[in-house]
């Protein structure tokens, strides 16, 4: 029997097992909805087609499964944009469909024509114009293994409206064969036994962990390497939660506004496994002074990422949970760390991550307060910032994909719609939006889209009347030229949040902070915590751009 | 910075080319010269593309193109390992009393007149860089008109 198009598009989506959609309509995608409009996939309409395709990003962090979003032709596709530049900095496996003039006016300057698979070809893993009807369910099937397998990435199809309203057969394929395209997922035994030696002969070896443990579910294999072994971790930012932080053997993130230990360890390490990480600028610092006595093995499922910044001894090109499962068999002897931990924990003790204890209210306290009373299992949303950096310094993160941050890209307005995507995915989880004054305003309209989908989301605005990252580096490098980042002009959000039908806060004292977030996570519906903050907090510990990272200002003892 | 060729091949289908040249000008690779032509399998194309780079950028453009989901296969050649062959077409002013000595030089590298007009003359060359390089030096005094290259192909020797 033959079928329309859009049917095709939405059986196909349906035998990928999608339960949820993010986006928005338009001219070009209108088959598409008519056809979603009897199917059995919950549709989430955003307020913006960013936050679409932000929501699919953080629905596909927090669950691990394929995010999906789709816009129409034109402005609509140009919207996703930043969504897909973020999702393919952090790997993160999304489906964008996008709607497309009709076949023979591609090219034409047709109205809201616009061409998306040449604007997302640098931003995305892979990309596809649909040009004939027969193609079309064998190119989801493509998509999505495409974004799910080997270093996920966002995918786009691009589907021109004629070809969702032809009809022909639907043939689902079962297996999908890419002659170019083989992930290498087990790593080389040779690499592996040649790694298990050196680090049982390692004197100070330090595991450098990212987002690739939390991608490929390799936590477990993580623990056991660092316990059984005795050595010390440090993860990125993407990697929070891959290691428990309240085990004695982490040490937190490292880097630009990493722990002062963690960077001292690392630069003066004798060995670094780096799994899953890749070595970008925000960790290493200056690249010509970085742990200058280490040798590196590098774990990456992704080739290119290895010896890209920094030179590697041994790499292991596979995914982190078999690579990982293969070098814990392998290694026969545990290195002796015992004077190495004795080193860290002194560095631990003299400059422990701080701030100012009186009386003020200081972010860093909010943070620890809402880790302290959501018991360290909420989802933590961030957006881009001085928010995002407190964040991740004083929550400690035990369990993979509770940590939702756009790291590579830095996109301020990300966090809010991606804990959508996050509470849709997880309805019983807590999820919180740790954010700033300005980047909550980037995506505010997504608050009707919590609200409406009556999804408990609870936003911690750090309001300090500052693009306050921006605004730190002027005050520390600019001679306090605040420069375009003073922010007093801002809306009530109170009010704001009680126009979309939210609930609003406004906390100004520091004994209010308890009470205010009790209540808030009491509350069943969508509530934003206006925290007035100390106007010109700074994140310490922090790296001058260009510096070696164990040149920290601020919180060294 | 060393010249090196390698030969890349993709898929033949819509915007692939796109795609590999999007990477060179997104990573800030550069491209020396690049060809692009089917091979014996229609469903496969074969880009030839030559570039200076250090070792390390070498390695990276090799890997970078490798994650391109359209490229079946990268070759890196060597020039001991390939035949390298480019096509250059070369029109040099040559007025009456000039001409027979250009004829001349080009006879005696075994180049080919293709086209004579009544001020110039047009010359194809064909061979690997060093016989093209020689044929521009020779006819440079006579004063080029306009020059139009191929681009380096590559094939690799038996066994490679």
């Amino acid at each position: 029997m033959k079928i329309k198009g859009a049917e095709i598009l939405i059986k196909s989506l349906q035998k990928e097992g999608v339960e949820v959609i993010f986006g928005y309509p338009g001219g070009s995608v209108l088959p598409i909805f008519d056809a979603l409009y009897d199917a059995d996939i919950k549709f989430i309409l955003t307020r913006h087609e960013q936050g679409a395709a932000h929501a699919a990003d953080g629905y596909a962090r927090a669950t691990g499964r394929v995010g999906v979003c789709i816009a129409t032709s034109g402005p609509g596709a140009t919207n996703l944009v930043t969504g897909l530049a973020t999702a393919y900095m952090d790997s993160v496996p999304v489906v964008a469909i996008t709607g497309q003039v009709k076949t023979h006016l591609i090219g034409n300057d047709a109205f809201q024509e616009a061409d998306v698979t040449g604007i997302t070809r640098p931003i995305t893993k892979h990309n596809y114009l649909v040009r004939d009807i027969k193609d079309l369910a064998g190119v989801v099937k493509e998509a999505f293994y495409i974004a799910s397998t080997g270093r996920p990435g966002p995918v786009v199809i691009d589907v021109p409206v004629d070809i969702t309203t032809f009809e022909h057969e639907f043939n689902y394929p079962q297996s999908v064969n890419i002659r170019s395209y083989k992930p290498t997922y087990s790593g080389h035994i040779g690499q592996i036994k040649k790694a298990a030696k050196t680090i049982s002969e390692a004197k100070k070896p330090i595991i450098y962990s990212g987002g690739g443990i939390i991608i490929s579910d390799a936590s477990a294999e993580l623990c056991e390497l660092a316990r059984k072994n005795n050595i010390p971790v440090t993860t990125t930012l993407l990697g929070l939660g891959g290691f428990p932080e309240t085990d004695d053997l982490s040490l937190g993130m490292l880097g630009m506004h990493g722990t002062v230990y963690a960077n001292h360890a690392i630069m003066d390490s004798d060995l670094i496994i780096a799994v899953g990480a890749r070595f970008d600028d925000r960790v290493t610092g200056k690249i010509e002074a970085f742990a200058p006595h280490a040798k590196i093995i590098h774990i990456d499922i992704d080739p290119s990422a290895i010896s890209k910044n920094v030179i590697v001894h041994i790499p292991i090109v596979g995914d982190a949970k078999k690579v990982l499962k293969e070098l814990n068999k392998n290694i026969k002897k545990r290195p002796d760390t015992k004077d190495w931990l004795k080193k860290i924990d002194s560095w631990k003790r003299k400059s422990p991550l701080s701030y100012k204890k009186d009386d003020k209210l200081r972010p860093q306290y909010i943070i620890e307060q809402i880790y302290e009373l959501t018991k360290g299992q909420a989802i933590i949303c961030t957006e881009v910032g001085q928010n995002q950096m407190w964040a991740a310094q004083f929550y400690l993160y035990t369990k993979p994909r509770t940590f939702i941050s756009s790291g590579g890209l830095g996109t301020m307005g990300y966090g809010f719609p991606a804990s959508i995507g996050a509470q849709v995915g997880r309805p019983d989880a807590t999820v919180i939006d740790i954010a700033g004054d300005g980047s909550i305003q980037m995506n505010i309209q997504e608050l009707m889209t919590a609200v409406c989908n009556k999804l408990p989301i609870k936003i911690a605005i750090l309001n300090n009347g500052y693009l306050g990252m921006v605004r730190q580096w002027q005050e520390l490098f600019y001679k306090k030229r605040y420069s375009g980042t003073c922010m007093d002009h801002a809306p009530d959000f109170v009010k704001l949040a009680e126009a979309y039908g939210a609930v609003g806060m406004k906390i100004t004292k520091k004994e209010d902070v308890i009470p205010a977030l009790k209540k808030a996570l009491d509350i069943k519906n969508t509530v934003i915590m206006d925290f007035r903050i100390e106007r010109e907090e700074n994140v310490f510990p922090m790296v001058p751009a260009g510096e070696a990272i164990n040149r920290m200002i601020g919180g060294m003892a | 910075m060393k010249k090196h060729t390698i030969s890349v091949l993709v898929e033949n289908k819509f915007g692939v080319l796109a795609r590999i040249a999007g990477l060179f000008s997104a990573r800030g690779f550069n491209i020396d010269s690049l060809a692009v032509g089917e091979t014996e399998d229609p469903t496969i194309s074969r880009m030839t593309i030559v570039l200076s780079a250090d070792d390390r950028i070498l390695q990276q453009v090799k890997k970078q193109l490798n994650k391109l989901i359209d490229v079946i296969r990268v070759i890196e050649f060597t020039k001991q390992e390939c035949i390298n062959r480019e096509i250059m077409l070369i029109k040099v002013s040559a007025p009456e009393k000039k001409r027979q000595e250009i004829l001349k030089i080009v006879n005696s590298v075994d180049a080919e007149v293709v086209d004579v007009g009544e001020d110039t003359i047009t010359v194809q060359e064909t061979g690997d860089e060093s016989k093209i390089h020689a044929l521009l030096e020779l006819l440079r005094p006579y004063g080029i008109k306009e020059i139009v290259r191929s681009g380096t192909i590559a094939i690799g020797k038996e066994g490679k």
